[in-house]
């Protein structure tokens, strides 16, 4: 069943999301290794496994995945409330930076600052983005044949240029297929 | 009625784009630019420029933006509910059907399945951010700084990204 929040830990929720929305710097997947920290690690309200299930999820679905996931663990956690507080939580910091960008017309386009600060964001980004994966790693994978799905997934994505939906899509069936695999050889067995 | 046709134009945006922000580049161009002649194409373009360097999804940033140029506070509020809107019907029809049926043995399998193509769908984010953003010995050396500072110093990735903008703005 849906593990309700509190008042005061929808409060925290909510600040959870707020500072996920302001530090996702570099596009929708850099909030992976912020919301791990914040949902999986600190405050334990959704295990690895559902981690890695919300995110396929959040990717198959249309919209930006930050504010997909938001919703979804939003709602897991403490209902339609829930999904709308922590998709708030998400949108605010965007939508005040932007109003403030917009009113006072700060040309961060050309701002020399700006574009350094990016510079060293990016190799950032990159690395915990990478250790996001590494720690979802020993989740992600019971056998053999996960690492197999893994490998033949990011051959398909990066080589082949593969719609990640798709890649979803096929792995979960693989996934299905091998479990009945694995149900027949059971059988077998006795 | 301006709000109305903002919060339509970007409902759209939201609900036909699929993998993400970047996905929702052209969706948005086709929308403001041509059908509805909103901005002109410089404009848009140093949108899209600055809502990449601010904190949040490209997509939200981009319509509160637009929606604020076009009809100011009011419009960015209506653009901004009109591209999540797709986002929570679809996820909370989802969520109510996984969260219900998650104990199913099929369901189960395929996200068995699922977990580690999405360790795979992370690394390849990992790597196109990567692909464009490693170009000298100064991004290998922060790198390993912030491999040392999350697996060392166990910092927290929030502190080391804004140390890392700090970083940008001295070393570069």
């Amino acid at each position: 069943m849906n593990k309700k929040l509190s008042p005061k830990e929808t409060l925290l929720m909510f600040w959870a999301f707020f500072k996920i929305g302001a530090f996702t710097l570099g596009g929708g997947f850099a909030m992976i290794p912020l919301m791990k920290v914040e949902m999986v690690d600190k405050q334990k309200w959704i295990k690895e496994e559902e981690f890695l299930d919300i995110i396929a999820v959040t990717q198959s679905a249309p919209g930006a995945v930050a504010i997909n996931s938001s919703i979804y663990i939003g709602y897991r956690l403490a209902g339609l409330l829930g999904a709308v507080i922590a998709t708030l939580g998400t949108v605010l910091p965007s939508f005040l930076i932007i109003l403030l960008v917009v009113m006072f017309y700060a040309d961060m386009k050309s701002n020399k600052y700006v574009e350094r600060a990016f510079k060293g964001i990016y190799p950032a980004i990159v690395v915990l983005i990478l250790a996001a994966a590494i720690n979802l790693w020993k989740a992600a994978f019971r056998d053999k044949t996960g690492i197999a799905i893994a490998v033949i997934a990011l051959f398909a994505l990066i080589v082949l240029d593969i719609h990640p939906i798709l890649v979803i899509l096929i792995s979960g069936l693989a996934g299905i297929v091998l479990e009945r695999a694995r149900a027949e050889q059971g059988g077998d067995e006795k | 009625m301006i709000y109305l046709m903002l919060f339509w134009a970007f409902f759209k945006v939201g609900a036909f784009s699929f993998g993400g922000g970047y996905a929702m580049i052209p969706l948005i161009e086709k929308e403001i630019i041509d059908i509805h002649h909103w901005l002109p194409m410089q404009e848009f373009l140093d949108i899209l420029a600055i809502s990449q360097m601010t904190p949040g999804p490209i997509a939200i940033n981009s319509a509160t933006f637009v929606g604020y140029k076009v009809a100011g506070f009011w419009g960015s509020v209506m653009a901004t509910l009109g591209v999540t809107a797709p986002s929570f019907l679809v996820i909370l029809i989802l969520a109510l059907l996984i969260l219900k049926y998650r104990h199913l043995p099929l369901l189960d399998a395929f996200f068995k399945g699922v977990r580690p193509a999405v360790i795979a769908l992370i690394v390849q984010a990992a790597y196109s951010v990567g692909r464009s953003s490693f170009s000298g010995v100064k991004d290998v050396i922060l790198a390993l700084a912030v491999f040392v500072g999350l697996y060392k110093l166990k910092m927290n990735p929030l502190i080391i990204i804004a140390l890392s903008a700090a970083a940008g703005i001295i070393m570069y």
